[in-house]
């Protein structure tokens, strides 16, 4: 292997990971593991029960101070003045031309002080990025804290049965997309989210970094959760639960070369908003008709799974565009994908073809997202 | 893992066991391993001839695709026609469940493969332990 690189960065669970004997790759310059006892069986694990994830190596930039509202605004696209404390959104930090630099979730912990959880392989870019673009602002500090947290996932449509007998706090008083803080594990003051990148409910906590600390939470948790069938999911089922609900990824769906309403991101993009890095670029794109390529879903007609960079084609042989995430989709038993390609290819059910080790495969343009969790009637 | 002592092996992980002027092919309990769940895979048709260490066909996990490699040449007799819907069988058993038969066109070229003894390591040393 690459012995010349620079030494992968490891969570606090890495020894954990090891032990349990999970396939571990490359992420990002992360060791994370990738398989833990089986992908098909994960990805089934948090669609009909429980997994837990460990996510500790997302970025955590707190941003704190009398400024620091002003600051998240002039950062990302969404609205923050519309966050009651406890609650969080989907955002994302754009570069002037209306690109990405990374997509986001922010919290407003109180009045003055904000948290944005960042992507793991872009990290450092992002903490220059906040640091140069509202570092100069009055009343804003910038606090880098993404190695003060070991962040774990635990989704899935029993997530909340498995960690209300680890916690005293009502887990069914946090609402979708909002957060606490309690007592988890024995420890004090834990950020409790109701947040996840599967697509199912589930929970995100943030607990202290060190490794014992992190090793017993992890492993009270799989005790919590094996009367459900929980199971330690890796970095290959998070990508197919993600792929399925149709959620971007950095470095595919989004990157520094594909605008906001390229992505289908539109709806994140709060252009009555009188400024934000990013917005003049959008308003242009707006004013000349919207985006000439758009992501769509794809789903494969004959034999083939299409998968990332493969490129797709019109029926009669034009270059349209290329994939970007593609997969069997476990939950489904279909091979899907998402795709760039120009306007006039994107209404539902257009035939396109993608090109797979130099055959042609048919495919179809189907709606995002492809798997939708059913409401719960509150 | 396990390797029979009676099958030959390939640095590109497949196995073939000989029987005869018939070779057996599959892909190794290693190769299943890192594949992880196995999802598709890509075989020539009875008749079609493949040829040694060129690839002949292709596996796929949800997470990956990856080549298969001919460990001789040889004429395709027959393909193991189950894997068409359940793939998966690899992963249960790689070293019994076979992607096809093949008419050896020289015998000798198994005599150049790994032993069970080489090829396990060979994997040790890949992986690292």
């Amino acid at each position: 292997m690459t012995e010349t690189m620079a030494p992968l960065r490891k969570t606090a669970l890495n020894a954990v990971h090891r032990a349990a004997k999970s396939k571990m790759v490359d992420f990002g310059g992360w060791d994370m593991p990738v398989d833990c006892c089986g992908l098909i069986a994960e990805h089934m694990a948090v669609r009909t029960a429980v997994g837990v994830f460990d996510v500790s190596h997302m970025g955590d930039i707190q941003l704190r101070g009398p400024g620091s509202l002003a600051a998240v605004q002039h950062l990302c696209m969404n609205d923050a003045s519309k966050l009651a404390v406890g609650q969080a959104h989907y955002s994302a930090m754009l570069y002037p031309n209306g690109t990405f630099v990374d997509d986001v979730v922010v919290h407003k912990l109180s009045d003055n002080d904000y948290l944005i959880v960042i992507n793991a392989g872009t990290r450092e870019k992002d903490v220059q990025w906040v640091r140069r673009t509202i570092g100069h602002m009055p009343g804003v500090h910038v606090n880098d804290f993404s190695d003060y947290y070991t962040q774990l996932a635990i989704q899935g449509p029993r997530a909340a049965e498995t960690l209300q007998k680890l916690t005293p706090t009502d887990l069914s008083t946090i609402k979708n997309y909002w957060f606490t803080w309690g007592q988890v594990c024995g420890l004090y003051n834990v950020m409790i989210a109701r947040t996840g990148y599967t697509g199912e409910d589930g929970f995100e906590i943030y607990i202290p970094s060190d490794e014992p600390t992190s090793a017993r939470v992890w492993g009270e948790v799989l005790e919590a959760g094996a009367e459900f069938g929980i199971l330690a999911c890796g970095l290959g089922a998070r990508n197919t639960l993600r792929l399925e609900a149709g959620m971007a990824l950095y470095g595919h769906e989004i990157s520094d070369t594909i605008n906001v309403f390229e992505a289908g991101l539109g709806r994140y993009a709060k252009l009555d908003k009188p400024e934000f890095v990013g917005r003049a670029a959008l308003l242009e794109v707006q004013a000349a008709g919207g985006p000439g390529r758009k992501l769509v879903g794809l789903e494969m007609i004959e034999r083939g799974i299409g998968r990332d960079g493969y490129t797709v084609f019109s029926i009669d042989g034009k270059r349209l565009g290329e994939i970007t995430s593609g997969s069997p989709s476990p939950f489904l038993k279909k091979n899907v994908a998402m795709a760039y390609v120009p306007g006039e290819y994107t209404a539902l059910d257009t035939e396109v073809a993608v090109e797979i080790r130099g055959q042609m495969v048919k495919a179809k343009v189907v709606p995002l997202p492809f798997y939708k969790r059913a409401k719960k009637s509150a | 893992m396990a390797y029979p002592a009676d099958y030959r092996y390939t640095k590109e992980h497949e196995w073939i066991k000989v029987d005869g002027n018939i070779g057996t092919i599959g892909i190794t309990d290693y190769a299943q391993n890192s594949l992880g769940d196995i999802v598709f895979v890509d075989l020539p048709k009875v008749g079609d001839t493949v040829e040694a260490a060129k690839s002949f066909g292709s596996v796929e996990s949800v997470k990956a695709v990856s080549d298969l490699f001919a460990p001789v040449s040889g004429k395709v007799t027959a393909i193991n026609e189950e894997l068409k819907d359940a793939p998966e069988k690899i992963n249960a058993d790689a070293n019994t469940t076979w992607l096809l038969k093949v008419e050896l066109a020289d015998a000798k070229q198994v005599d150049g493969l790994l032993t069970a003894a080489d090829y396990e390591k060979f994997t040790s040393e890949e992986t690292g332990h």
